[in-house]
């Protein structure tokens, strides 16, 4: 915040009223649709149907449609298949990214530049999404969560990321552990980890959420309904309409009340988790999006 | 030296930084590299019991096939379509947020507006596509709150004119506010003594904005724009997948999702790879002329 001296012309009072004006309406724009969703979840599902539009509350109060979707065993199965893929996925990120990371940064190994030329590379060019769904498929990984987790196993943006801040590491740290005898991986994990904690922070929670979130790869390479994760539930849900199969311990008449309040609560279960964890990184963030990221 | 007794010296004092390299260029090499020799297979009909090698080559028969069908032209509109109304609505806007963000007084205000306008990044494609298509339905939120205005009730996704305002204005929903952080971050790099300087000198708040701040926020708007512009045929398959109907494709259908229903509903790989590769092409072309072009002009550029 720059200080601008200390007395306010009255322009710079209308000004500050009208900005504060402009940003309360876009929190309102951004919160509504969200509290919408809340409301309605845990509306009485016939008093929405009939009471649909602009909401200020949840109309009636009932959790049936939460009781619906956890009595629906897809829903479990996906939770646990998206956990497996968060876990394991994550973790394989984040190795990969470091072990890069120190690789793009090791400037006097003469074989660094021409690896970094090609990851570089990759951000610009691609061979396109049928010849890597074919290779995927070749390497005998569909109907597998392999292919959820190893063909995604390094995010180039992230990666770049990861180089930056192990590039503002000074070198002397690292000269002084090499004269007592440590190896490149003694000074990878013992000695520059620990230091860009905050950008280690913030790339787990960016490969976590898009691990959370992504259902295309799910998508295009599963067919076995068990190993579905939670966002291809959800998008059966959601976009296909796929619901009254979860209202059946309904009244027959409600099933299609329920079907709607339905959609809401799974909103709300599965976005839940992600909501609640990213504020307490948020100080992170700047430190994430770094321009020298993009810049090669 | 003997080229031996290099090689042990290299490995004695590199050893373990090839192996530490080692699982990264296989991960480049596998899923990226391996995929671009691939990609041949748009000049051969390929089938898989014959393999990538063995597949017979047909030339440009595919591209020739992709280019005189009707779907070219409309893939073709609808992607430009979707990404220029993108970039002209939904490049500005972030800018504009954080340099509002930067002139609120209250630091607790401006966190708050900054957590809020964050979240919906984090909401799922699937989970903002739902509540769209909930929302524009006939008794959704928005037909209501436009009812008011006197626009009938209706799917709106199911009329073609609507389906690019609704990409686009749920797209700046979505990213409008992490979209700021990149500009947050370059305005943390501005000197402030300049703002002293500018305040003794008598400038008033907007001229400290035109003539400090946006300046200093120029260069990273050059380098975004660089990018935004040699991806504008990149338009997700994602979001259009999951909110296009067959009874609108004519306004939404982009290139990626044309591929993905032609390559993984169809197995029609070649052609499919074939429209792929016409898409990897002209967008590297396009960022290396943009960027060649920003690097003559303004002597911002990414390499």
């Amino acid at each position: 915040m720059p200080s601008r001296g200390i007395r306010m012309t009255t322009g710079e009072r209308v000004f500050n009223a009208f900005n504060i004006l402009i940003m309360l309406s876009l929190v309102v724009l951004t919160l509504y649709p969200l509290l919408y969703v809340v409301f309605a979840a845990f509306s009485v599902p016939s008093r929405l149907m009939t009471n649909y539009g602009v909401l200020l509350g949840p109309q009636g109060f009932s959790l049936v449609s939460f009781a619906a979707v956890f009595r629906n065993p897809n829903i479990w199965s996906g939770y646990k298949n998206t956990l497996i893929i968060v876990v394991f996925g994550t973790a394989l990120n984040m190795l990969m990214t470091i072990l890069g990371g120190y690789v793009l940064s090791r400037k006097s190994w003469f074989l660094s530049r021409p690896i970094a030329l090609g990851v570089v590379f990759t951000m610009y060019f691609s061979g396109g999404l049928i010849p890597f769904y074919l290779t995927v498929r070749g390497l005998r990984m569909t109907d597998s969560l392999l292919a959820l987790i190893i063909p995604t196993a390094i995010s180039t943006y992230n990666l770049m990321i990861m180089r930056t801040a192990m590039a503002t590491i000074p070198s002397s740290l690292e000269e002084s552990a090499k004269m007592d005898g440590a190896g490149h991986l003694t000074i990878l994990f013992r000695i520059i980890a620990p230091l860009i904690f905050p950008t280690l922070a913030v790339l787990v929670l960016y490969y976590g959420v898009a691990h959370w979130n992504s259902w295309f790869n799910a998508m295009i390479f599963l067919r076995k309904r068990s190993l579905f994760p939670l966002q291809l539930i959800l998008r059966e849900i959601l976009i296909q309409n796929y619901t009254l199969d979860m209202s059946i311990g309904s009244a027959m008449t409600d099933q299609e009340m329920v079907s709607e309040t339905i959609k809401y609560s799974v909103i709300i279960i599965s976005t839940v988790p992600i909501l609640c964890l990213y504020p307490f990184l948020q100080r992170y963030f700047v430190k994430g999006v770094m321009i020298g990221a993009i810049k090669g | 030296m003997s080229v031996r007794s290099r090689f042990l010296r290299e490995m004695t004092k590199h050893g373990e930084l090839y192996l530490i390299a080692l699982p990264v260029v296989a991960y480049y090499i596998i899923f990226h590299y391996v995929p671009m020799y691939g990609a041949q297979i748009a000049f051969k009909d390929f089938s898989p019991s014959s393999g990538i090698s063995g597949s017979p080559w047909v030339g440009l028969r595919h591209f020739a096939d992709f280019f005189g069908s009707i779907y070219f032209i409309r893939v073709l509109k609808n992607t430009l379509t979707i990404s220029v109304t993108s970039l002209i609505f939904g490049f500005p806007a972030p800018i504009i947020l954080a340099l509002l963000i930067n002139e609120l007084r209250s630091r607790r205000f401006s966190r708050t507006v900054q957590l809020i306008t964050y979240m919906p990044h984090f909401i799922s494609m699937v989970v903002v596509c739902g509540m769209i298509l909930e929302f524009t339905s006939r008794s959704g939120l928005i037909s209501v709150v436009l009812s008011w205005f006197g626009v009938p009730p209706k799917t709106m996704l199911n009329d073609a004119g609507l389906f690019v305002p609704i990409y686009v204005i749920s797209g700046i929903w979505q990213g409008i506010g992490w979209g700021s952080i990149i500009y947050l971050a370059a305005l943390t790099g501005i000197d402030q003594e300049l703002y002293q300087a500018a305040s003794i000198d008598g400038a008033g708040r907007w001229r400290q904005t035109l003539h400090i701040t946006f300046p200093g926020l120029l260069p990273t708007i050059i380098v975004l724009l660089i990018l935004r512009t040699g991806n504008i045929l990149g338009v997700g398959a994602e979001k259009i997948i999951l909110l296009y109907n067959a009874s609108i494709y004519e306004t939404s259908d982009v290139i990626s999702s044309y591929v993905y229903r032609r390559g993984i509903l169809n197995a029609d790989w070649s052609f499919s790879s074939a429209v792929g590769l016409f898409n990897s092409v002209v967008n590297f072309i396009l960022v290396v002329s943009v960027n060649w072009l920003s690097r003559r002009a303004s002597d911002t550029s990414l390499w």
